[in-house]
């Protein structure tokens, strides 16, 4: 057992690391669902006028709400799951990190264009 | 010496709130490092924990500003649909790019791309902000989300970087202009 986590044990105020996880899990799914909403929105016209709720902005309205949308719901569950749990944060920052990398990746458009 | 309201409105989001967010990016790493240096020290300090928390908030606070200001304001008239007919694009930014293939990519890239990362920066800088002002003190016991924060702050800097450059491009080839007229200074007769 490393130092921190014996310290952590000792100390009463201690905060377990499923909230934290769940925070930063949640803006991995958050970020990558504005990647995937842009390309898909780029593919289908259909998507593309369902997605405009606010015509001046066009579909990029619709590609935002709904993402920060799935962000703050998919936090908000991600939460009360983990709430008093100790998560390994590791793979967390693993998989958040990933979906953070591939949602920069998949904005950019001559990649984004590929699918 | 006079600005139109259009201008007034890109220099508030890129001058103002996107350029603020970049000038603390750097701080808040500086920042972070200090007072996680502090926690192996074993010098943590409640007072610097909240301070830290806050000045993420704040951060967070200019992200949303940034990006909501740029989609509900700006874009609206960077990407208005001239009326047939018209001949002078000037006041149409989007068409005015589009028009020129010289210029296209701009658009096609530059304006596709920034539209939509800049959404990834209040994502993830709010994310750090939650977290800090709700662990405080305990993220001592968490190497693991004290590595994520740098992520987070890392990664929105790239992106509001990223947004921040075609911004400043786009404003250089088409620049969003119209509305009315506001005169700053008066000038005297040469």
């Amino acid at each position: 057992m490393s130092t921190e986590s014996k310290n952590a044990k000792q100390d009463s105020s201690y905060i377990p690391s499923g909230p934290g996880a769940a925070a930063i899990l949640a803006a991995g799914i958050g970020s990558f669902s504005v990647a995937v909403l842009t390309v898909v929105a780029d593919k289908s016209v259909l998507v593309k006028n369902q997605l405009a709720i606010y015509k001046p902005t066009g579909a990029l309205s619709g590609v935002t709400t709904a993402a920060i949308v799935v962000w703050l719901a998919a936090w908000a569950i991600l939460e009360w799951r983990w709430q008093k749990k100790n998560v390994s944060l590791r793979s967390i920052n693993i998989v958040a990190f990933a979906l953070l990398g591939l949602s920069l990746l998949l904005t950019f458009p001559p990649l984004g264009e590929l699918f | 010496m006079e600005i139109t309201t259009r201008s007034l409105w890109t220099l508030i989001h890129g001058m103002g709130f996107g350029a603020l967010y970049l000038l603390a990016g750097s701080g808040a790493i500086a920042f972070l490092y200090q007072r996680f240096s502090a926690y192996v020290a074993a010098a943590a300090s409640p007072g610097r924990d909240r301070l830290l928390g806050t000045y993420l908030a704040v951060m967070a606070a200019l992200a949303w500003l940034t990006v909501l200001t740029g989609t509900y304001i700006i874009y609206p008239w960077y990407r208005a649909t001239p009326p047939k007919g018209t001949t002078s694009l000037g006041a149409y930014p989007r068409s005015l790019l589009l028009s020129n293939p010289a210029t296209s990519q701009w658009h096609l890239i530059g304006m596709e791309w920034k539209e939509h990362v800049a959404w990834l920066v209040p994502i993830a800088i709010t994310t750090a902000a939650v977290v800090v002002i709700r662990y405080g003190r305990d993220l001592k016991y968490h190497p693991q989300l004290r590595v994520a924060l740098y992520g987070f702050i890392v990664l929105s800097l790239f992106a509001s970087g990223v947004a921040g450059f075609f911004g400043a491009m786009l404003d250089k080839s088409a620049p969003v202009e119209g509305g009315q007229t506001i005169q700053l200074v008066q000038g005297e007769k040469q």
